[in-house]
């Protein structure tokens, strides 16, 4: 009984998505008609849509996502990699931690705007340049997840495989790897969401493909509506990515309770 | 009968002027001021001190832990260096881990040491030990205290170990959960009298479980009294109200009593 009210509710919930979208296209179409505002400055929401089967008929909007997806998976990729990897060896040793704060802090305060630039200079306008911005804006938010997560391993338990004569490998297989992981992963969804960014501003900085490229195309030739069309399209890559990692954590973090109550973080 | 048996144990443990010292920014602090005792094979020993005492200091050190500043442990006739597998460990919580089931948490020390045969037929005999049945594949979360407790005992005991050490193992428990669950460590304790050191604050508990029963003095800690429980068993929990159990309950309260100071 109180399962089934329960599972209604939810339902409701979910009814909400799209009624909250159609409203939120009705409010959009009604500014455009009533401000009587002009496509180049608000394209109304059926012209975008046009312009989206247009691109997605020539092929141009898939070869762009294509190219925008190595880039953010690949940077993703790299960028969870080496910040978890350096994440384990500054929770490890409070040394290296100290002499290597001021480093990570200053990388995390350098807008990545102002060094993609140099970046793309020193390694090209082709991918790699993208995925190396799109890395090191991942980078931050892992690379201190990661240190929290280590950082919050109960004692009691490592005293316990410390006691047992665990080696290092098995008390990260065994303790460090599943105690830290629901904050890892919490670092993981900040990066995923930042991967796509990263990747969007190295293609305004110089690129000829890509969905940032497209905007910027978008914005020379007044085609406003395309502008929206690559806009939406990373939105929808964002979400995608942001629903990979929460769906990666109910499958990683099964045995937590996890009364969660805000639908940002999902269910 | 006890008596008769109390005469073919032979020593197992032995600390010698066990001295520490902890340093921090705020300075030194002595915990422990050369304690020496026994303990032999089979004994149920019970350590009791004011709070604040070096009693979990002990223990610590016991398990290979925390290292002492000078002194000897000896188990075996061997020095203690470090952590020794002959040595098992029950804490205050239960100190479990929340991702593994019941089973998979009395077989963690198995794991640990690379044992591949008998793991699950041991954990299992270990799950009925502690009369655990049933709930094998269930998470921490979903168990009580008590049960929770249960399962950090079965865990210690799993390797077999020479020594069970036990730091307040029931502190955190409610006192009729306390009280069931020193009847279920006596249950356990009388299968195979493992030689257990249990650290507690409760003079009762004390009374109730151990062969012989070490006051240390207030920090730093030495050894204040050293009391033989000379109750026939098994206990009952009824021995509680004996007046035998009264006596004992005054003579160790008058040794912390003039102890604490707070």
């Amino acid at each position: 009984m109180k399962k089934e009210n329960k599972r209604s509710r939810r339902s409701l919930a979910w009814a909400l998505v799209p009624i909250s979208l159609v409203i939120g296209i009705l409010l959009w179409t009604a500014l455009v008609n009533l401000g009587g505002l002009p496509a180049f400055i608000l394209p109304p929401p059926a012209l975008v849509w046009g312009r989206f089967q247009q691109a997605l008929a020539d092929g141009s909007l898939v070869r762009h996502v294509w190219v925008t997806l190595q880039e953010v998976v690949l940077g993703l990729f790299l960028g969870v990699l080496a910040a978890s990897a350096l994440g384990y060896l500054l929770a490890k040793s409070r040394r290296l931690e100290r002499a290597l704060a001021p480093y990570v802090v200053a990388s995390q305060s350098v807008p990545i705007v102002a060094i993609a630039p140099l970046l793309v200079i020193w390694f090209g306008p082709g991918l790699f340049s993208k995925v190396l911005i799109s890395a090191l804006i991942v980078f931050f938010p892992v690379l201190i997840n990661t240190v929290v997560g280590l950082h919050s391993v109960p004692h009691d338990l490592r005293d316990l495989m410390r006691s047992l004569r665990a080696g290092r490998w098995q008390t990260f297989r065994l303790l460090e790897l599943p105690s830290s992981m629901p904050v890892f992963l919490g670092g993981l969804r900040i990066g995923a969401t930042l991967s796509v960014i990263g990747a969007v501003v190295g293609e305004f900085v110089g690129a000829d493909r890509g969905l940032g490229f497209l905007i910027n195309v978008g914005r020379g030739e007044y085609d406003t509506a395309l502008v929206f069309v690559a806009v939406f399209t990373l939105i929808a890559m964002a979400l995608a990515l942001y629903g990979l990692v929460v769906w990666l954590e109910t499958r990683l973090l099964w045995w937590q309770h996890k009364p969660r109550e805000t639908n940002l973080v999902g269910d | 009968m006890n008596f008769y048996r109390n005469e073919m144990k032979q020593t197992l443990l032995e600390v010698q002027k066990l001295s520490a010292t902890f340093t921090d920014h705020a300075g030194s602090l002595r915990v422990l001021d050369k304690l020496s005792f026994e303990v032999m094979k089979g004994d149920f020993l019970c350590v009791l001190g004011p709070s604040g005492s070096g009693k979990s200091t002990l223990l610590r050190i016991l398990a290979g832990l925390v290292r002492s500043n000078s002194g000897t442990v000896t188990i075996k006739q061997r020095a203690l260096h470090g952590p020794q597998p002959g040595i098992g460990l029950v804490f205050q919580d239960a100190n479990l881990m929340p991702w593994r089931t019941v089973l998979e948490n009395i077989a963690l020390p198995l794991e640990v040491r690379n044992h591949t045969n008998g793991t699950l037929t041991r954990a299992k005999r270990l799950v009925e030990l502690v009369g655990l049945q049933g709930f094998e594949h269930a998470l921490p979360h979903d168990l009580s205290g008590g049960m929770a407790q249960r399962v950090a005992i079965a865990r210690a005991l799993v390797q077999d170990p020479d020594v069970l050490l036990m730091d307040e193992p029931f502190g955190s428990l409610d006192a009729i959960t306390r009280e069931r669950m020193g009847e279920e460590l006596l249950r356990i304790w009388e299968m195979d009298h493992k030689t257990v050191i249990l650290v507690t604050h409760d003079i009762s508990e004390a009374i109730y479980l151990a062969d012989r029963v070490l006051v240390l003095s207030a920090r730093p800690a030495s050894l204040k009294l050293d009391l033989k429980i000379q109750l026939p068993r098994p206990r009952r929990p009824s021995v509680r109200y004996t007046r035998e159990f009264g006596k004992l309950a005054a003579r160790l309260r008058a040794a912390i009593e003039a102890e604490n100071h707070l």
